[in-house]
């Protein structure tokens, strides 16, 4: 299938993958970026995220979150099919103390998947992505029905001609 | 001294981040189990529906930490070197539970395992285990 529908339609459901997640939303993690085989998240500092309050560090459990988000988001762009996935396990080593104030990025890539599983690698920086807050690795399995990448467009194609049926009825 | 049912309460306050899940404290004798009540957000697929795999990963490093506090009460927060995390079962939308247990502890760094369930102890729905980092001892 064509690159750019595949992108297109990445970053058409990307954002609101991210913005349809309750607990994503709670802690305040944005969509930055997608692309095939990866996503990129933000987890802006704020208060709620700390996990003590005598430094302001921001608890270990919400750069998990961010890093599992972000790998959810890069398996799903990475297999043939589109449809539910699973978390089957997650490392993550915590390589120093994100600064207080700071916004976390959260970069995954998926560099591999078989039919079922997705296999990727993830990093949290607060600004220099050479110098990582923690380093993360995941696998993730695909869940329920699935439908092919051609099913989702053209399903999409479909929608959006009926829509402009209507709005052009309903304007002439 | 304080008794450390009020004492490791006291601690999780100064968590934030602890609060946000909702997080509280169940205790048996010496024993304690921490919960997670349920709440619309901590959901990471509101399809399903099921708890967010981050959320339940986070509840289960603030147990880690609790048990680390309840063992070192004069001792300052510990961090996470490395942990690894095992995801069994979806995690319904209703309450769960964690307890930790400390495999080893050194003067520096101590290992733990984390179970996560939800009905049944003999089903958990996660689990962690992972190394941390003691906090400055205060003594």
């Amino acid at each position: 299938m064509d690159m750019n529908e595949r992108l297109k339609l990445f970053w058409e459901v990307g954002a609101s993958m991210v913005n349809g997640t309750p607990h994503a939303r709670e802690l305040g993690i944005q969509f930055v970026a997608i692309g095939d085989s990866q996503a990129t998240l933000a987890l802006p500092y704020s208060e709620p995220l700390v996990g003590d309050i005598q430094t302001g560090v921001v608890h270990g459990g919400a750069v998990t979150t961010l890093l599992d988000q972000a790998c959810g988001l890069a398996a799903f762009t990475g297999f043939d099919t589109l449809g539910g996935l699973a978390t089957l396990s997650l490392r993550i080593d915590y390589q120093r103390a994100a600064k207080p104030g700071q916004t976390i990025i959260g970069m995954a890539e998926c560099y591999k998947t078989t039919k079922h599983v997705a296999f990727l690698r993830a990093v949290a920086h607060d600004g220099d992505e050479t110098d990582p807050v923690a380093t993360a690795q995941a696998t993730f399995m695909s869940t329920g029905p699935r439908v092919s990448f051609e099913d989702a467009l053209k399903a999409r194609m479909e929608k959006a001609e009926k829509q402009t049926q209507t709005k052009t009825r309903s304007s002439s | 001294m304080t008794n450390p049912i009020e004492a490791i309460k006291e601690r999780l306050a100064n968590i934030p981040y602890a609060q946000t899940l909702g997080i509280e404290t169940q205790f048996m004798g010496e024993e304690f189990t921490l919960v997670l009540p349920y709440r619309e957000s901590n959901i990471g697929n509101p399809s399903l529906p099921a708890l967010h795999g981050g959320g339940v990963g986070g509840f289960m490093e603030v147990c880690a930490i609790a048990q680390l506090i309840l063992n070192n009460p004069n001792r300052e927060l510990p961090r996470p070197i490395g942990i690894n995390i095992d995801y069994l079962r979806r995690g319904r939308p209703v309450e769960t539970y964690a307890r930790a247990q400390i495999f080893k502890q050194g003067s520096r760094v101590a290992n733990l395992r984390v179970r996560a369930w939800q009905d049944r102890f003999e089903t958990p729905i996660a689990t962690l285990n992972g190394h941390f980092l003691l906090g400055k001892d205060n003594t």
